[in-house]
């Protein structure tokens, strides 16, 4: 079967959760191939791609690759797709994904499928566009398909694969170190999942009510072991940092668990969570359009709901 | 310095979007259009690097004759001039078609700087100004949540997971920029009398040195093979709390067996 290159998402020699999705995916409609960008690879990452299918392991661990900005992974995915000759290329669907797949597209002439939900045979995505309003089945007619997939559209599945590491030299053109990293500022606070890729989202709303009242929030989210997001009402007033804001503005999530407590459920917000699996609400107003979407929902008030939530949670465990 | 703004119009979110059946592009007509949200916060960039470094801001716009509406909002909050890249031949491209177009004109125009909002409310594809750095052979700054000038270097900040990076270039680039930047101003009435007068080039696939092969439905480099309707969503439980809300959701949540 063909190789299918899938671009690693690693953090601090991590490979992060969306990865062992595409390689599962990758699984079903050929041979997965893991590319991974950058220095420092563990043991424990390759055994992780491995163990998740990747036959290949190709390496370029350079400072170079990840010091500019997108450019320089387009331009090791653009070399490999020259070598390789791959069936497809598969990225997250993350901000940077989309990116390094929309550059890689314009570098091999080749069609590119964003936000892609679900993937079948002949390389044919499922989408949903306009806020989930519609469903799309779309498809590359030139080229190599190069397609960004969601996080959570495809539960990881464990399955030996050969994990045989390749070196490779990326030769980098000028254009691609244009834009340099000259600083990188972590300002993500404490140990929870990334928001794009969390399984569990708890966000919070106009209803929470004050910066410190997203305590309970993100209490709630702790004990689910999930993410914190926020409406752009709860940034826009500064109670939440800005990019942990899903909506039309902010973050697209699609975990397996939506909690909005405080959250109306405007068009803006909607078009952020719509494709979650399971969404639960928790709003004073019955007439909150984000009932309309919810499979559990509770009229209330969230600062006795949600701890009492929380407590119950903690119980039992 | 020289900055071109792109500004897309794109249909109002708060009306309902839909595909047309016979070709299966946007149905433009169905909808009321306004410019895409990010695009405004980029023409507030443009405006305030001016107002710091001189220069003049050019607006370009991609669409059919309905966009100069999107043009006069750009002129009405303060650009100077605008570009209206127009051609029957353009309708139904796709993201690649859309850059190399894009890009034809901004090599016909000129800048020193071009920026864009990250990404659409329409296709949300999120890979315009990406395409864009790579057509154009500029650095890529892109996901700005600020942009700093400083003679021909441009420094910015690069919104991210962690929080952002910092990004140094020098100019001509290509900024996106995220919704956090700025506030964008509302147009003023002298503003809007102003934009009237100000001077609107209609640009040709021709005029912009634009392949006709390489541009519309039929180059398309991906297509939508089927559509529909997603199902609306089964009714859900909803429950006034009595005191016992959030147990109840525990209930709910064990029965899926997130706990």
């Amino acid at each position: 079967m063909s190789e299918i290159l899938v671009l690693v998402e690693h953090v601090d020699g991590e490979v992060k959760k969306v990865t062992l999705e595409l390689l599962t995916l990758a699984r079903s409609l050929g041979t997965p191939a893991a590319v991974w960008a950058g220095p420092g690879i563990t043991a424990d990452a390759k055994a992780k791609l491995a163990a998740y299918g990747a036959d290949k392991i190709y390496v370029a661990g350079s400072d170079d690759v990840v010091d500019h900005v997108v450019a320089p992974k387009a331009e090791l995915l653009a070399q490999l797709v020259a070598d390789k000759a791959p069936a497809a290329v598969l990225v997250a669907a993350t901000a940077e994904g989309k990116e390094v797949a929309g550059r890689l597209a314009v570098k091999t002439d080749s069609g590119v499928i964003t936000d892609a939900v679900g993937l079948r045979e002949g390389f044919v995505a499922d989408q949903s566009i306009f806020g989930g309003g519609v469903n799309v089945q779309s498809r590359v007619r030139r080229g190599t398909p190069i397609v960004a997939v969601r996080p959570n559209s495809t539960a990881p599945e464990a399955a030996a694969g050969a994990g045989a590491e390749e070196e490779v030299a990326v030769s980098l053109s000028d254009g691609a170190k244009a834009a340099r990293i000259v600083e990188r500022v972590k300002q993500e606070k404490g140990a929870r999942p990334e928001l794009t890729e969390a399984a569990i989202v708890v966000s919070g709303g106009r209803g929470v009510g004050s910066a410190e009242n997203f305590a309970i929030i993100e209490a709630l989210a702790d004990s689910l072991g999930g993410a914190v997001g926020a409406s752009r009402a709860a940034t826009d007033a500064q109670w939440y940092p800005h990019q942990f804001q899903v909506g039309q503005t902010g973050k697209t999530v699609s975990p397996q668990l939506y909690i909005a407590a405080g959250i109306s459920g405007a068009i803006q917000h909607r078009a952020g969570m719509q494709t979650a699996k399971n969404i639960v609400a928790i709003n004073k107003d019955p007439e909150a359009p984000i009932f309309e979407l919810a499979d559990y929902g509770v009229v209330g008030d969230l600062n006795q709901v949600v701890p009492q939530l929380t407590e119950e949670i903690e119980k039992r465990r | 310095m020289n900055i071109v703004v792109c500004v897309k119009q794109v249909p109002d979110t708060a009306t309902e979007r839909k595909l047309r059946s016979d070709d299966k592009t946007l149905d433009r007509d169905a909808v009321d259009g306004v410019v895409n949200e990010l695009d405004e916060y980029a023409v507030e960039e443009a405006l305030k690097l001016k107002e710091a470094h001189g220069g003049e801001v050019t607006v370009l716009t991609m669409g059919p004759g309905k966009a100069t509406e999107t043009i006069r909002k750009a002129l009405a909050m303060g650009a100077d001039k605008a570009v209206h890249l127009s051609d029957a031949a353009l309708h139904g491209s796709d993201a690649l078609s859309t850059s190399y177009a894009m890009a034809q004109a901004l090599k016909k125009i000129g800048f020193d700087l071009v920026i864009l909002g990250s990404e659409s409310t329409d296709a949300r594809t999120g890979v315009l100004p990406a395409m864009l750095a790579e057509r154009l052979g500029t650095p890529q700054l892109t996901l700005a949540r600020k942009v700093d000038v400083n003679g021909s270097s441009i420094t910015i900040e690069r919104l991210t997971d962690y929080g952002f990076d910092r990004v140094e270039a020098t100019l001509p680039a290509v900024v996106s920029v995220v919704e956090k930047i700025n506030e964008p101003r509302y147009p003023s009435f002298k503003g809007i009398m102003a934009a009237k007068k100000k001077p609107v080039e209609t640009l040709g696939i021709a005029d912009a040195e634009i392949a006709a092969d390489q541009v519309g439905l039929d180059a398309a480099w991906s297509e939508v093979v089927e559509f529909a309707p997603a199902p609306p969503r089964a009714a859900g439980t909803i429950v006034k709390d009595e005191g016992d809300g959030g147990a109840k959701v525990a209930e709910f949540l064990a029965s899926k067996k997130f706990i």
